[in-house]
């Protein structure tokens, strides 16, 4: 029998759609699971949580992420519950926590899992930017990974148990990396790294103030927007919308490139997407080769249309 | 200040990568850079090391014989001093943390460790934490900007879309860069000439007691991906093919 730990990650109270899929993951495994939360009311969750062991509160007067006093009060979890495995989301936090926790919990770590065997303690991860999948296995200590969002399938559970709440006070420890503010976006922007459909521009945009009509045709399908190395690296997009191998990897279900050649560096970072949508003027352009579907045009013809027929699609 | 920067030797952005054995790459016709991240990691060491009189900027690379050109990329660019750690067997994470702490620990006065947020062969994003952690000392990954203020280390760091988190650090500790952080310079012809003349400190991994049977994570199998099978042009003109394409997304895809 193995004891599995998760992670649940609250952003601003909200439970994170993809605790979902590490609860399904979980459930599967027919073995103890004990799903932490910091938070300072469980009853909200629990309904998510049902069918699982022991459900870990972490109560304390400041719950503020903090990623030392996180890390220590997950690696006392994971000593204290006995936790041969301890999951997370690959998510911005999850990428600053587990490899702490690793080191704090003398745990390793396997990062960016597509998939993941419990039992076998082993996962598949994206390498060479995901031109190459990696096969690993934690062979002593406690194991950790963290699995990109959108990846496991989320099913639900006909087991209602309710599981068992326990409390533990949250460390409050001295503070080496310390956070002394956090700056919201000035924009509601989607996380292009959990959003379920993205549009994305290239080269061919031809300017920063084009992308408006990328912006009119997201707002429709309620999408993030993306960009390729040539758009950010010609002004046109903030590096913060860089789809690719540097800079971000993504997997919705619906990707639609726009003026996008098709580069492998940009390839490599949304290859994942479950349909590939192409518009290019250029019959040639090697996305094409890549996508589900492609409709060879004048990007600047193309969206607007396609943003009509979305909009009819969706009302 | 003793300021370093660990850099990685992996295959080119845009180089095809083939499985040779299962669970090694096919070498033969690559070409080896300095990974883009760490390339940020060495522009931001090198304009902290401007602004600190009688700084000394150390690089470090662990891997075989030919990394030794991503060293000379990095003293080039303007590093005085080159680590080589002697490494030809695969390492994992934690070991390779060890090897590069038991590198620095070596001198007494290390301040700021510079490396990449992720090297993009090996993906793991984790290493540059795992290194402050043995050194016991903080760490900020995926920063965004940079600065030293009486004895702190200031960065942001990118969380979400756009959203940001101010960090405060102690010297010493391991800053890791993200782009957007700086654009890196390019090797002057004099910085090249100059790099060829320095000599690489060479260590091997017996030196400083590791060796790949403290390894806890093992990799199995290297495969390469499925390839999606090519997909189809919708023909007709944009308003025909607009439509059509949304009821393929409909019908067929079934992703709306």
């Amino acid at each position: 029998m193995a004891n599995i730990g998760l992670y649940m990650e609250l952003k601003d109270g909200v439970f994170k759609k993809s605790n979902r899929e590490l609860l399904s993951l979980a459930r599967k495994s027919g073995q103890p699971v004990h799903a932490v939360l910091f938070c300072q009311d469980t009853q909200p969750y629990m309904e998510e949580l049902k069918g699982i062991q022991t459900v870990v509160q972490v109560k304390g007067a400041d719950l503020s992420y903090q990623p030392d006093r996180y890390a220590r009060t997950l690696a006392a979890v994971i000593q204290e519950y006995k936790l041969d495995i301890f999951c997370g989301i690959f998510s911005a936090q999850g990428k600053d926590l587990f490899p702490r926790l690793a080191a704090k919990a003398k745990a390793s770590l396997v990062s960016d899992c597509l998939a993941v065997d419990l039992d076998k303690r082993q996962a598949l991860k994206p390498v060479y930017s995901g031109k190459l999948l990696a096969e690993y296995r934690i062979d002593a200590g406690t194991a950790l990974f963290t699995v990109r969002p959108n990846v496991i399938a989320v099913e639900t559970t006909a087991a209602a148990a309710t599981p068992e709440v326990r409390t533990v006070a949250m460390d409050s420890g001295e503070l080496g990396t310390k956070i002394t503010e956090v700056l919201k976006s000035a924009s509601q922007k989607i996380d292009l790294t959990e959003a379920e459909i993205i549009v994305s521009g290239g080269r061919a945009m031809k300017g920063k103030e084009n992308f408006i009509i990328l912006e009119d045709l997201a707002k429709v399908l309620n999408a993030g927007v993306g960009a390729s190395r040539a758009a950010v690296d010609a002004g046109f997009a903030t590096s913060d919308m860089q789809v690719g191998q540097t800079g971000k990897v993504v997997n919705p279900k619906l990707y639609v490139a726009c003026g996008i050649s098709g580069a492998i560096q940009h390839f490599v970072g949304m290859k994942t997407s479950k349909i590939i949508v192409a518009v290019n003027k250029d019959p040639e352009a090697p996305i094409f080769k890549k996508a589900d579907y492609g409709i060879v045009g004048d990007l600047f013809v193309v969206v607007p249309l396609l943003k009509e027929e979305f909009r009819k699609e969706m009302s | 200040m003793n300021i370093y920067v660990c850099v990685k030797q992996v295959p080119d952005t845009e180089a095809s990568i083939l499985v040779k054995d299962g669970k090694s790459i096919n070498e033969a016709a690559i070409k080896w850079i300095v990974s883009p991240y760490d390339e940020y990691a060495i522009e931001e060491a090198l304009k902290l090391k401007e602004k600190i009189p009688a700084s000394m900027l150390t690089a470090v690379c662990l891997g075989p014989e030919r990394v030794q050109n991503a060293l000379r990329t990095a003293l080039a660019m303007g590093a005085d001093r080159a680590v080589h750690v002697e490494c030809t067997v695969a390492l994992d994470y934690q070991n390779t943390a060890r090897a590069l702490a038991q590198v620095i620990r070596m001198d007494k006065d290390f301040g700021v460790i510079f490396m990449g947020k992720q090297a993009i062969d090996d993906d793991a994003y984790q290493l540059h934490i795992l290194l402050a952690e043995e050194l016991g000392i903080p760490a900020a990954t995926n920063v965004m900007a940079f600065a030293l203020e009486e004895q702190k280390v200031k960065v942001e760091r990118e969380i979400d879309e756009g959203a940001r988190e101010k960090i405060e650090m102690a010297v010493p500790c391991v800053v890791a860069a993200a782009k957007g952080l700086n654009t890196p310079r390019y090797a002057s012809m004099m910085g090249i000439m100059k790099a060829k003349k320095v000599e690489i400190k060479k260590i091997t991994l017996s030196e400083i007691g590791i060796d790949e049977s403290q390894n806890r994570i093992r990799l199995l199998k290297l495969s390469a991906p499925a390839e999606k099978p090519q997909g189809r042009i919708i023909p007709g003109e944009p308003a025909a093919a607009v439509h059509e394409l949304v009821r393929l997304l409909r019908e067929e895809a079934k992703v709306l």
